[in-house]
């Protein structure tokens, strides 16, 4: 287990390695000098001098390459060009926002998506089942934006039961937490039933049915959690790429997330804290893809054995 | 596999959502074909008189000069009776006007119907979806292209040739899988002006991870087989080989990853253009479109509504015609029917 789990985390450094030269080279192939665009119009030479032996911007690729790796290590994501603060204080202002979202989106997913997808498989080829599949493949292909705007629109405004947008207590994080959530939702719908199906005609199931046991003690007991572990696949994914902002669902209704941190960041123009919140949700992407590998690992010995031959 | 075997596994793939997805996309490529034909006026034409009109409005445009050489005026009307001598109209706030005949136009009025509403400049809904038909097409179709050629190419070489090669390559699509797409496509947007080109091409750049990784392994399991091997021992070059052989081979799995790309890159695009990093103002692409709208979601609905729900058509036939592929072209799923 412990050489496993070594595995995963040493399979996952050279990824961050390439994620943070990724995020460096953002900042190196910006077209413009920012410095010059942080002193204005009016500048000296001096002042830009003494900006660019601050900034290191002087110095060769590889160095500040260096020095940008060594300051991502201790924590120093840079400042803002526009509030001045530091970038690593701007997203962890934000980040808790970002984590209740998703939480509330995931929790929406689950919830309708396992309900619906054992629903199903139930009853595979009857025309519900045809209905909600047809329906979750709508799911899958409307832009979350604009199912975003059409909750707005009903809950938001003709029936007025939820806040359009705005952050604040639960009745705020509802809209916000169904859009978002929507597409995994979906998703979870499909693979809960194709799965379900799979285990239901397995042999096992049918020993369980031919002891007798009540039904619903077969499905819970029995079929359901052995069908859960690909749904998991994508609950970890889905989580990973929430965690990492949502951008548009944050923007649609005024979440005040990371999300939205970065595409203030990048309509402001504001390259410190845009190189910052991409590195920061790229490295969360990561840790929650491995977290999950991880666990799936522990869940499913099959795995385990697969990446340790 | 007999004769008879394969038309009737044919007729397996003309189902109902096949037959839904297709009718959704050809809908959508006559629109982009056909465009000038079908919308009633150009996409950027503004009639001021008639914004933000509620869908199936009517109404008609009366255009005049006060004098010879000053420019062409136009009043919108409420209703209005011709006579010999000229016209007499009342406007929206029940005002009633006379306008000599030698003060009209040669083609004095026109009428303008807007089957989907009209948007805050008074542009047609229905032509600017029918234009942005075209975008979607030529966005979801290039990206998608791009992205196959780059992961078809790599994966094959990564699968074919192994070694070193391979440890590379899988280590930048890795790396690649880390970053959250829509995230790196916004990073590489916000770098370079805004643009449709742009656009396609950071699709093509961030997507092929995904089919060079199916290609190796497709490659990998084709490559063992008996008749790759007779091929070698004939003295088949490795280009040759992996055109002729394994190429064809790994077509299947491919084509349904295409046709599924295509439907999320046009997703992907109206996503871009709704944050602004996409399609600029006026270009009619449908994400630019339900951005516009989005601030007139409580007086005018439709101006968002009607591209969503272009998308969405979109993208679900994409969706119903790659999963019935899938489903048709896996074996495994076959015999289980």
């Amino acid at each position: 287990m412990g050489k496993f789990i070594f595995n995963r985390v040493l399979q996952a450094v050279p990824v961050i390695v390439g994620v943070l030269f990724i995020s460096f080279m953002l900042m190196v192939v910006l077209p413009g000098d920012p410095v010059l665009s942080m002193v204005g119009e009016r500048y000296d030479e001096n002042t830009v001098e003494i900006m660019r032996e601050k900034l290191n911007m002087n110095k060769p690729l590889m160095v500040r390459m260096g020095i940008f790796m060594g300051d991502v290590l201790s924590g120093d994501l840079g400042h803002s060009f526009i509030t001045g603060r530091p970038v690593i204080e701007e997203i962890l202002d934000k980040f808790p926002n970002t984590f209740i979202l998703a939480v509330g989106a995931m929790t929406v997913a689950v919830l309708i998506g396992v309900s619906l997808g054992m629903g199903t498989s139930l009853v595979p080829g009857s025309w519900i089942d045809k209905t909600i599949m047809v329906l979750s493949l709508a799911g899958i292909s409307a832009p979350v934006f604009w199912t975003g705007l059409v909750f707005v629109l009903i809950f938001g405004v003709y029936l007025g039961w939820l806040p359009p947008t705005g952050y604040g207590g639960l009745e705020f994080l509802i809209l916000p937490a169904f859009t978002l959530g929507l597409r995994s939702a979906a998703q979870i719908t499909r693979l809960t039933r194709s799965a379900m199906l799979d285990t239901l005609s397995q042999d096992y199931i049918r020993t369980a049915q031919s002891k007798q046991l009540p039904w619903w003690k077969v499905l819970v007991k029995h079929a359901l959690p052995n069908s859960l572990i690909p749904v998991l696949t994508v609950i970890g994914t889905d989580f990973g790429s929430y965690l990492s902002g949502a951008v548009l669902t944050e923007s649609i209704f005024g979440w005040p997330g990371v999300g939205r941190l970065a595409l203030e960041s990048i309509l402001k123009r504001d390259f410190p804290v845009i190189q910052g919140t991409v590195l920061f949700m790229a490295l969360m992407f990561i840790c929650v893809n491995l977290v999950v590998d991880i666990l799936y690992g522990i869940i499913d010995p099959r795995i385990r054995a697969e990446s340790s031959a | 596999m007999g004769k008879n075997d394969k038309v009737k596994s044919l007729k397996g793939l003309l189902s109902f959502p096949v037959i839904l997805g297709g009718g959704f996309v050809c809908l959508l490529i006559i629109s982009g074909l056909f465009a000038p034909h079908i919308s009633p006026v150009s996409p950027n034409t503004q009639i001021l008189e008639f914004r933000n009109k509620q869908p199936g409005f009517t109404g008609n445009v009366i255009y005049f000069r006060y004098r010879k050489y000053l420019p062409v005026q136009s009043v919108a009307v409420h209703s209005y009776t011709k006579t010999e001598i000229g016209v007499h109209y009342t406007d929206f706030i029940e005002r009633e006007f006379f306008l000599p005949n030698e003060k009209l136009e040669k083609e004095w009025i026109n009428s303008f119907t807007f089957f989907l509403g009209s948007d805050q400049f008074g542009r047609d809904v229905f032509s600017r979806i029918i234009y942005g038909a075209r975008i979607s097409l030529a966005v979801g179709v290039c990206a998608s292209t791009l992205s196959m050629l780059i992961g078809v190419l790599l994966g094959g070489i990564a699968g074919y040739f192994g070694r070193h090669i391979e440890t590379l390559i899988m280590r930048v699509t890795d790396i690649m899988f880390g970053f959250p797409v829509l995230l790196f496509l916004i990073a590489i947007t916000a770098i370079f002006e805004p643009s449709l080109m742009v656009v396609f091409i950071a699709i093509g750049l961030v997507t092929w991870p995904g089919i060079a990784r199916l290609v190796r392994g497709q490659v990998l399991s084709v490559k063992t087989q008996e008749y790759v091997l007779a091929a070698r021992t004939m003295g088949m070059n490795s280009g040759r080989v992996l055109w002729r052989h394994i190429f064809p081979n790994c077509l299947s799995p491919v084509i349904v990853t295409y046709t599924l790309g295509v439907g999320s890159a046009i997703l992907t695009e109206a996503s871009l253009s709704f944050l602004g990093l996409g399609a600029q103002p006026p270009t009619p692409s449908w994400g630019s479109m339900i951005s516009l709208g989005k601030d007139f979601i409580r007086t005018a609905p439709w101006i968002s509504i009607a591209p969503g729900v272009a998308i969405a058509m979109t993208v679900l036939g994409f969706n119903l015609i790659g999963d019935s592929l899938r489903d048709y072209f896996d074996p495994k799923m076959e015999s289980s029917k």
